[in-house]
């Protein structure tokens, strides 16, 4: 009696993990092995050309010392916007779970999710109004600074870097917002009551039990920007050849889906590679 | 009587469609031949009606008359792909007989190695455009005549060439005074465009992003297609489009018979109607590429782009013509320059 209940709630639960489940499979598991085929590949089976497996796509990373400096570049900008979206993020997140109550926190929720509302393209190329030279920003500096101002940052690495972070940044505020909110408040009174400063409460209290949203937020930005390629191209000019550029290139502009594949891959291993070097830490600060 | 009437008349109403025939032409949607006034100018003329077909690639094109022999008449062939066409039995030689308006097409482009694969006219040289550059006219009054103004250190900051390794390198060939279809020394080009990289302020991808960058004054200095300078122009942008002293690279469309049609005669009346100055005229005037008919350019306005910047056969006598180019050269010179653009 007991076990087909049991049962039956086995097939319940499978029932009702069977879409989620399906869907995962039709839409990262078959794609992406389609990927992982084709990167095996020398050319695309399409009719009439020749094809055969081989380990050439993946050798051709190693080849050419392009592939590995654009790689290393594309993980430093990964790391510098991380660190600046989580230094930007964190005291955002802290003033609006903490500090402000009721409606003008919601309405304060809303600006950050705003920008998720409007295509990414426009974001970026709104910062290319801003940074070009004589755009907005050099425009507002040089009518209130004497003479003329030209911050020269567009197309450089920094400009690349103020577009990531614009557009990342929510990630950190939103996990770092739900980290803090959840921490209950007699805690902080109970410190305060034992004497605990302001400082001492965000640093013994507020920042370890946060400490699981950051990280969160962390591998939410790391691992796209990584791989971002539209933000490069447009904000870097000559400076913005990434390795999710070249990735891109492949697709896009020569039709070398092999390469392209091969490419990725590397890039899903390197970036697999460092979270799983990086969780050691990650485990012990959330455990 | 009535019955003389009738057999007049039968024989009015069959004559002109035993002559008649349908031709069917294989084109890129929109390009010249399926205007519809173009179409119904021609069966006024001649009789013959004219039914379209497209593609959408070259390579779809030839599939289309490997596959199909017998359906088509007319064929749009780029002059890269005409020898591969030829070499494949696919068209036949062009009948200059037929296609009076021959005699006024530009002896370059009518003797193109590529539309005269064996020395044999296979295709009609129809129409053509340029890859060559374009200055900001209040930066520079009077227009440079020479790619060399790319690397001049006065411009550092100002100048643009699009993200595309075929392009960047058949640039610099050019430069280099380099065949851009033969080019011996690429450690040149590489270095050549190393030079020209401190140069550039961003590279442009599309013809609104080479507006918008040339409006706010952020180029001085710029590659272009002829084409789109042709529209930038009209739409008011202060620019010149360059065709410089080292040349410029150039494609052509040619118009070719399939060695499979059934109405040869019809087919060469469509083409010639196609290089007619008065088919162009009109056609220029809706925006159209470069005729390959000298007469044709002359007759345009003096103000028109075909005419002013294109017109002059001299300018055609320094183009380049693209040749075809293999997998493994374009993937040497995407590595040649996506190393290039990883140095900086």
């Amino acid at each position: 009696m007991a076990d087909r209940g049991e049962r039956a709630a086995t097939g319940r639960a499978l029932a009702m993990l069977a879409p989620a489940y399906l869907w995962l499979l039709f839409a990262v598991f078959l794609p992406l092995a389609a990927m992982a085929w084709f990167s095996l590949l020398s050319d695309l089976p399409l009719r009439g050309r020749e094809w055969h497996l081989t380990l050439a796509n993946y050798r051709a990373f190693l080849d050419s010392p392009a592939y590995p400096a654009l790689l290393w570049k594309s993980l430093r900008i990964a790391a510098v916007v991380t660190l600046l979206c989580l230094v930007a993020g964190f005291p955002c997140a802290l003033v609006l779970a903490r500090v402000i109550r009721g409606r003008s926190r919601e309405a304060l929720l809303l600006l950050v999710i705003l920008p998720f509302w409007s295509n990414a393209l426009v974001r970026v190329f709104s910062w290319t109004i801003l940074l070009r030279p004589g755009g907005v920003l050099d425009a507002a500096l040089s009518a209130v600074l004497p003479g003329e101002v030209r911050l020269g940052l567009a197309f450089t690495e920094t400009a690349v870097v103020i577009g990531l972070v614009h557009s990342y940044v929510p990630y950190v505020i939103l996990t770092a917002y739900l980290a803090l909110q959840a921490i209950d408040q007699s805690l902080i009174e109970a410190a305060r009551a034992l004497g605990a400063g302001r400082l001492r409460i965000l640093r013994r209290i507020l920042l370890p039990l946060a400490l699981p949203g950051l990280i969160a937020g962390a591998v939410l930005v790391f691992v796209p920007v990584a791989g971002s390629f539209m933000e490069p191209r447009l904000l870097g000019g000559r400076m913005g050849t990434t390795f999710g550029t070249v990735i891109e290139d492949q697709f896009v502009a020569v039709f070398n889906w092999p390469l392209g594949a091969a490419l990725s891959f590397i890039l899903l291993a390197v970036v697999l590679g460092i979270l799983a070097a990086a969780s050691p830490a990650l485990r012990r600060s959330l455990g | 009587m009535t019955r003389l009437l009738a057999a007049v008349a039968a024989a009015a109403l069959v004559a002109p469609a035993a002559l008649a025939d349908e031709i069917r032409v294989l084109n890129w949607q929109g390009y010249g031949t399926d205007a519809d006034w173009a179409v119904a100018a021609f069966t006024a003329a001649t009789g013959h009606t004219v039914v379209h077909d497209y593609f959408t690639s070259e390579q779809e094109m030839l599939t289309r008359l490997r596959t199909n022999p017998g359906a088509y008449d007319v064929v749009l062939i780029n002059s890269a792909f005409t020898p591969q066409a030829a070499a494949e039995g696919l068209i036949r030689p062009i009948d200059p007989a037929l296609v009076p308006n021959l005699a006024n097409v530009d002896p370059a482009l009518f003797a193109n190695e590529d539309l005269n694969p064996g020395g044999v006219l296979m295709g009609v040289p129809w129409t053509w455009g340029l890859t060559s550059f374009a200055v900001n006219t209040n930066d520079f009054p009077e227009p440079p005549d020479s790619l060399a103004v790319f690397w001049d250190p006065a411009w550092k900051g100002r100048v643009s060439i699009r993200d595309d390794a075929l392009e960047a390198v058949q640039f610099a060939a050019l430069a280099l005074g380099q065949d851009i279809n033969a080019i011996d020394d690429l450690d040149a080009v590489r270095a050549k465009l190393a030079a020209l990289m401190p140069q550039i302020a961003t590279f442009w991808s599309s013809e609104n992003d080479w507006n918008q960058n040339m409006a706010s004054g952020l180029f001085a200095v710029a590659t272009y297609w002829s084409g789109s300078a042709a529209r930038s122009i009209s739409e008011g942008l202060p620019i010149a489009f360059v065709v410089p002293e080292e040349g410029a690279i150039g494609w052509l469309d040619g118009l070719s018979v399939p060695a499979s049609s059934t109405r040869v005669e019809a087919a060469h009346a469509f083409i010639d109607w196609m290089i007619d100055p008065e088919f162009y005229i009109r056609w220029d005037a809706e925006g159209a590429p470069a005729t390959s008919n000298t007469l044709a350019a002359a007759a345009l306005p003096e103000t028109s782009f075909n005419r002013a910047v294109l017109g002059d056969p001299e300018v055609v006598a320094r183009v380049q013509f693209m040749r075809p180019v293999d997998d493994a050269t374009r993937e040497a010179y995407l590595l040649l320059w996506q190393e290039l653009k990883a140095a900086q």
